[in-house]
């Protein structure tokens, strides 16, 4: 489906219509996924120490553990972008504020370790009294977790995701509530749901409300969100957000099958709006009118 | 202490001899990049690379007595005061020399590419074979010895000037004056001015006509600029995130 540019283009210089970016060397497999990964261990940490705290002892395994499966596999991913996998642990070799790279490498070594000592007790009954302390802990860095990644993208001059700074880390928040809730619903039994179709509808309330936000105000290089298959991407995964919160507020408590399937959808829609924010962002650096289109506006503003 | 060096690149006299993209490879022994024929004027080499370290762009602009004029001007890292490759390397891979250049340590860089998408002129990248990033080091090794980069001592018409930064920045400026005293009204200066978005570029270029008509940005800026401001919107997000949580289990207990 080709949509109309909303956006008049003005004439401008280039040479030869190459790129002026280098567009991201990162694998889309890896790093997208990854953002779909990591945020969905940051939100099944959550779910999992507020299923401890009010009583609901299978939503709080099953997250737990989900947790610890996604935090391995984004772990797996990151250093397998890596192009010298074997030096992954210069990551920790300095403490950068001003790369968010660092900062998140520092994040995830600290979120870590909760999270397995929590599943690890969580799955074998090994040490019962550790598994609260640790689980809160995991609690306590997940939404750093869930929402760093988001600066990391932005933190570059890729035009679609660095004009998307203030909206982005909720897009990611919103993103990485509604995929847990997802899961837990995929894993926990009907009675336990409550709190799970709850964080579904608060999360993908926050995500379609700040994505709606972003790609209003971007303009220009908000367009790559809405084209090709970036936005292909990005429009299923609002149906499925819609389509996913509203089955799981009608049945989720209801009907394990019901459950299972919206909260499929979640999960999917999560990881189909990572997906499309990696590529909105790879076609916005290929395309030299998002570069010097913002930019010859910004010179001719001050003359 | 030492003066920041840097480049001064006078494009009104550059003659397309590519003679500095020629010395930098093999000074730097820097591998080939594929042998291709882009149809794009003399340039088959494209853009700066991961191997690619002086680039001569060829621009063909036809003039208004039919006749065609040239722009020709050799592309190279900017060694930015405020280098977002820099700011962004999660290793300490990339540092800041004592010449305030901007290198790649190549047995520290693990290859995480986050440099490649920060770099707001499209410079360093990764060598896909070798798996770290690769720019240009202003010769880091020669003009530790004392001597020039490579490729400024190639420039057979002293188009690529280098020296301290202050001395070319005066003299990048005389050079623009006699040009426009001289009718050259369309002469300017790129990357010359301190209050940009990069703080100044350690290697700047006189130019004839826009910067994009080169394949350089109009308004580049340094993306951790904005740093601080991302960091708080990732905190009110992740209030945001906690605050959802809470709402979703506060209540009713289970039982």
């Amino acid at each position: 489906m080709k949509e109309r540019a909303m956006v008049p283009r003005a004439e401008f210089g280039s040479y030869y219509g190459r790129p002026v970016l280098k567009k991201p060397v990162w694998r889309e497999r890896d790093i997208a996924g990854y953002l779909f990964t990591g945020g969905v261990a940051a939100g099944s940490a959550l779910l999992a120490a507020g299923a401890d705290l009010t009583g609901r002892p299978v939503m709080c395994r099953s997250a737990r553990l989900t947790s610890l499966a996604a935090l391995g596999v984004s772990g797996v991913a990151l250093v397998h972008d890596l192009g010298r996998p074997e030096r992954f642990a210069n990551m920790l070799r300095v403490f950068k504020p001003t790369s968010p790279m660092s900062v998140g490498s520092w994040l995830l070594s600290a979120f870590a370790a909760p999270v397995g000592v929590a599943a690890v007790t969580e799955a074998t009954g090994l040490f019962p009294a550790l598994r609260r302390p640790a689980g809160l802990a995991a609690a306590a860095i997940a939404p750093g977790i869930a929402t760093y990644t988001a600066v990391l993208i932005c933190d570059t001059s890729v035009p679609s995701w660095h004009a998307a700074y203030p909206e982005m880390p909720f897009v990611f928040a919103g993103s990485a509530l509604a995929g847990s809730a997802g899961l837990s619903l995929l894993m926990s039994p009907a009675a336990e749901n409550a709190p799970a179709v709850r964080l579904a509808v608060l999360g993908s309330a926050l995500e379609l409300a700040a994505s709606k936000r972003m790609e209003g105000r971007l303009g220009l290089v908000g367009e790559p969100y809405g084209e090709g298959k970036a936005g292909a991407k990005l429009r299923l995964a609002k149906a499925l957000t819609v389509a996913g919160s509203l089955g799981a507020v009608a049945f989720g408590r209801r009907s394990k099958t019901a459950a299972v399937v919206a909260g499929g959808m979640l999960a999917a829609a999560s990881a189909l709006s990572r997906f499309g924010v990696f590529e909105a962002g790879v076609a916005s650096a290929e395309d030299p009118v998002y570069t010097v289109g913002p930019q010859r506006e910004r010179v001719s503003a001050r003359n | 202490m030492t003066p920041r060096m840097g480049f001064f690149t006078d494009t009104t006299v550059c003659i397309g001899c590519k003679a500095c993209e020629v010395a930098c490879k093999e000074w730097n022994r820097v591998p080939d990049d594929g042998y291709a024929f882009l149809g794009q004027s003399y340039d088959n080499t494209g853009e700066l690379g991961a191997s690619t370290w002086r680039h001569v762009a060829f621009v063909e602009q036809p003039r208004a007595d039919g006749d065609l004029r040239w722009l020709m001007s050799s592309d190279v890292c900017k060694h930015c005061t405020h280098a977002g490759c820099l700011d962004v390397c999660p290793t300490g891979s990339l540092f800041r020399t004592e010449f305030g250049t901007v290198v790649v340590q190549e047995d520290i860089c693990n290859g995480c590419g986050y440099c490649v998408p920060a770099c707001p002129y499209g410079v360093i990248d990764r060598r896909e074979d070798d798996g770290r990033v690769w720019k240009c080091t202003l010769c880091y090794d020669r003009i530790g010895a004392g001597e020039q980069p490579a490729c400024a001592k190639a420039c057979p018409t002293e188009s690529i000037q280098y020296g301290p930064l202050d001395e070319l920045r005066e003299r990048a400026h005389g050079r623009v004056e006699d040009l426009v005293t001289a009718g050259v009204t369309e002469a300017r200066l790129y990357g010359a001015d301190p209050s940009d978005g990069v703080g100044g570029a350690g290697a700047f270029f006189l130019l004839l006509d826009e910067p994009e008509v080169y394949g350089l940005p109009p308004d580049p800026v340094v993306p951790t600029r904005d740093l601080g401001a991302m960091w708080r919107r990732a905190a009110l997000a992740a209030g945001t995130f906690v605050a959802c949580g809470v709402a979703a289990f506060a209540g009713r207990r289970a039982r």
